[in-house]
């Protein structure tokens, strides 16, 4: 699942901006290293072959429903983990223009969820030691499907993260994480079984083409990205946090977290029902319920303090803000009519 | 099938708008790249209850799109098309958020219609600026535009290669998926084992195509860089361009425009 501009909170999408721009600026340094600019057009060529591979769909079995390849892998094993990096980018930035998945803000937590994770994660710690040296179908299958199953996976969870630290949506993180990884458990499963066929299919056919990877021994300074990465991440999240959020998002999902890990910890029912007292003799702020299953999002104090502010507004006063709001449209299109008009 | 066709068609027909010659085609990539930015930061900088001081903002998509001749009812039904994702997630607030924000009449809304409303008009503004900006520059011009912002240079040349070729290995998919429906009955070999097949396939054939790419580059002397005859010129208009719109978003973002204007009819009617 591709994240959205609109879901975002302009912290959240720097940050990842941030991350994901210091991922492209770091591969490209590594690939220009190592470069023969042999490689540039292959990998432009192979971001088309990415976003065509994609149209192929082909029936899942046992439901009806159809599936698509998503590619990191694929990227990962031929060209090696920058090169696939920069290719994976690319095809979301293709995305992101001319069918609008996601958008540009979103395109930064994108290329990390979709392309940081199976180039920089999944196939070094979990590909090339299964799939390892001697390559035999059955460990290119076991590689592939446990690498991009582990990589949807973290994908997902980063899509789960950016939406709740946004705030701008109002899913709780609990439930909206129950919902993500078993879909993209079985998304992975599908896709996993489909990366193993094309890349034993190339295994059988050209072998020396999945050396393209294997090739560049190690991942040097893998520590180094990841620590840069966390850097940057934290200064522009902390930087933008002053322009950002004055709403009490953070606070919001620290409720989230602390309800959801105590609902999730006392399935033995006791301790539930301890706390479930203990709450109930010390609840000096009763608005806030926190084991009720809403996590009491509107008992917040800040959004209180809005509800308070808004709702002093009288009918007369909101009324003049809706009749200002569709005058603005109105004059908007008439604007656009006219400019319209005059260009021919 | 019908999505590859509709795919092609939407890439092929986004690529013929930026050909188009109007004042907002001739601007500078790098204008129109940095001032859609710009308009997407401020827009989602907004606390997510906020409506009324949105629509002010749908000035820039309205006039950009009138002036620079796209169509209003293709923007209108790009969006459509991909509106089905954003309600999805959207449509989770008026579950989780209850609390009464607003009243008309006697009526109560709850806060999570409003902030609900406010994801869909945050997502009609973002997504119909990358639509415009894509359907004025091209992607050639916000390639140009990319590696004269000082994005890696390999970064934006293979940005280039990606963008020619799609539409020579879409149209082989296309014919290939022509020949595997055509040998399919009853559903039989539209599994994922041949699929697997048939994108390993693709794959060897685009790299032989690659080497080839490359070697013919390599004989006309290609060293790197892709040269493109149109000039870019970063003219005073185009600085222009950036600051209006810009402190017109500003403006906006701090003045309750529509919030005024309700208030100065509202005056005049009393």
């Amino acid at each position: 699942m591709h994240m959205a501009d609109a879901l975002l909170s302009p912290g959240v999408g720097g940050a990842m901006w941030a991350a994901s721009g210091a991922a492209i600026a770091y591969s490209t340094k590594k690939i220009k290293d190592g470069l023969d600019d042999k490689k540039v057009p292959l990998m432009g060529v192979l971001g088309a072959f990415i976003f065509a591979a994609q149209m192929i769909n082909f029936t899942i079995p046992g439901t009806g429903s159809s599936g698509h390849l998503g590619g990191g892998m694929i990227l990962a094993v031929l060209l090696g983990p920058h090169a696939a990096f920069l290719v994976m980018a690319s095809v979301l930035l293709v995305q992101a223009l001319f069918f609008a998945d996601g958008g540009l803000l979103a395109l930064g937590c994108n290329m990390f969820n979709l392309g940081f994770f199976p180039a920089f994660i999944a196939y070094p710690f979990i590909y090339r030691p299964i799939a390892g040296a001697v390559r035999s179908s059955g460990r290119i299958t076991a590689g592939s499907i446990v690498s991009v199953l582990l990589g949807l996976q973290l994908g997902a969870f980063f899509v789960v993260l950016e939406t709740v630290f946004s705030g701008v949506s109002e899913l709780p993180f609990r439930s909206f994480v129950l919902m993500m990884q078993p879909i993209h458990l079985a998304i992975g499963l599908v896709e996993g079984l489909v990366t193993a066929a094309v890349l034993n299919f190339i295994h059988k056919a050209e072998p020396l083409l999945l050396d393209g990877g294997i090739a560049q021994r190690g991942v040097p300074g893998f520590r180094k990205i990841i620590i840069g990465l966390l850097l940057v991440t934290t200064v522009t999240a902390g930087v933008l946090s002053w322009f950002a959020s004055k709403n009490p998002d953070g606070l919001e999902w620290a409720m989230f977290r602390v309800s959801g890990r105590e609902e999730l910890k006392n399935s033995g029912g006791s301790i539930h029902s301890f706390f479930e007292e203990l709450q109930g003799k010390i609840s000096f702020l009763p608005d806030y319920d926190f084991t009720s299953d809403k996590k009491g999002d509107e008992k917040d104090p800040h959004t209180i303090q809005k509800v308070e502010s808004r709702s002093t507004v009288d009918g007369g006063r909101s009324l003049s803000g809706i009749m200002g709001g569709c005058i603005t449209i109105l004059l908007i299109f008439f604007i656009g009519f006219i400019l319209k008009k005059k260009r021919k | 099938m019908a999505k590859i066709d509709s795919a092609f068609f939407n890439l092929g027909y986004l690529d013929r708008l930026s050909y188009l010659d109007t004042p907002v085609h001739r601007l500078d990539p790098r204008s129109k790249l940095i001032t859609s930015l710009i308009f997407i930061f401020v827009i989602v900088s907004f606390h997510k209850y906020e409506i009324s001081m949105l629509l002010p903002f749908m000035l820039f998509p309205v006039s950009i799109a009138s002036l620079g001749e796209i169509p209003f009812a293709y923007l209108a039904k790009k969006i459509m098309i991909v509106a089905p994702f954003a309600v999805m997630v959207g449509i989770f607030n008026p579950v989780f958020d209850r609390g009464i924000l607003m009243h008309i009449g006697d009526t109560g809304i709850s806060g999570g219609w409003i902030s609900f409303i406010s994801i869909m008009l945050r997502f009609i503004l973002t997504i119909s600026a990358v639509f415009i900006l894509i359907s004025t520059t091209g992607f050639t011009g916000v390639c140009l535009a990319l590696e004269r912002m000082k994005v890696p240079k390999i970064f934006a040349v293979q940005l280039l290669f990606l963008y020619r070729y799609i539409f020579v290995l879409i149209e082989e998919v296309h014919s290939m998926m022509a020949a595997r429906a055509l040998r399919s009955f009853n559903g039989r070999g539209m599994g994922h084992k041949v699929a697997g097949g048939i994108i390993g396939h693709l794959l060897l054939r685009t790299i032989d195509r690659a080497r080839r790419i490359h070697l013919a580059m390599h004989c006309r002397g290609f060293e790197g860089d892709i040269h493109i005859m149109r000039a870019m010129k970063f003219r005073p208009a185009d600085a222009l361009f950036i600051v209006a719109w810009s402190s017109a978003f500003l403006c906006f973002r701090f003045y309750d425009i529509p919030g005024i204007i309700g208030k100065v009819t509202g005056g005049m009617f009393r």
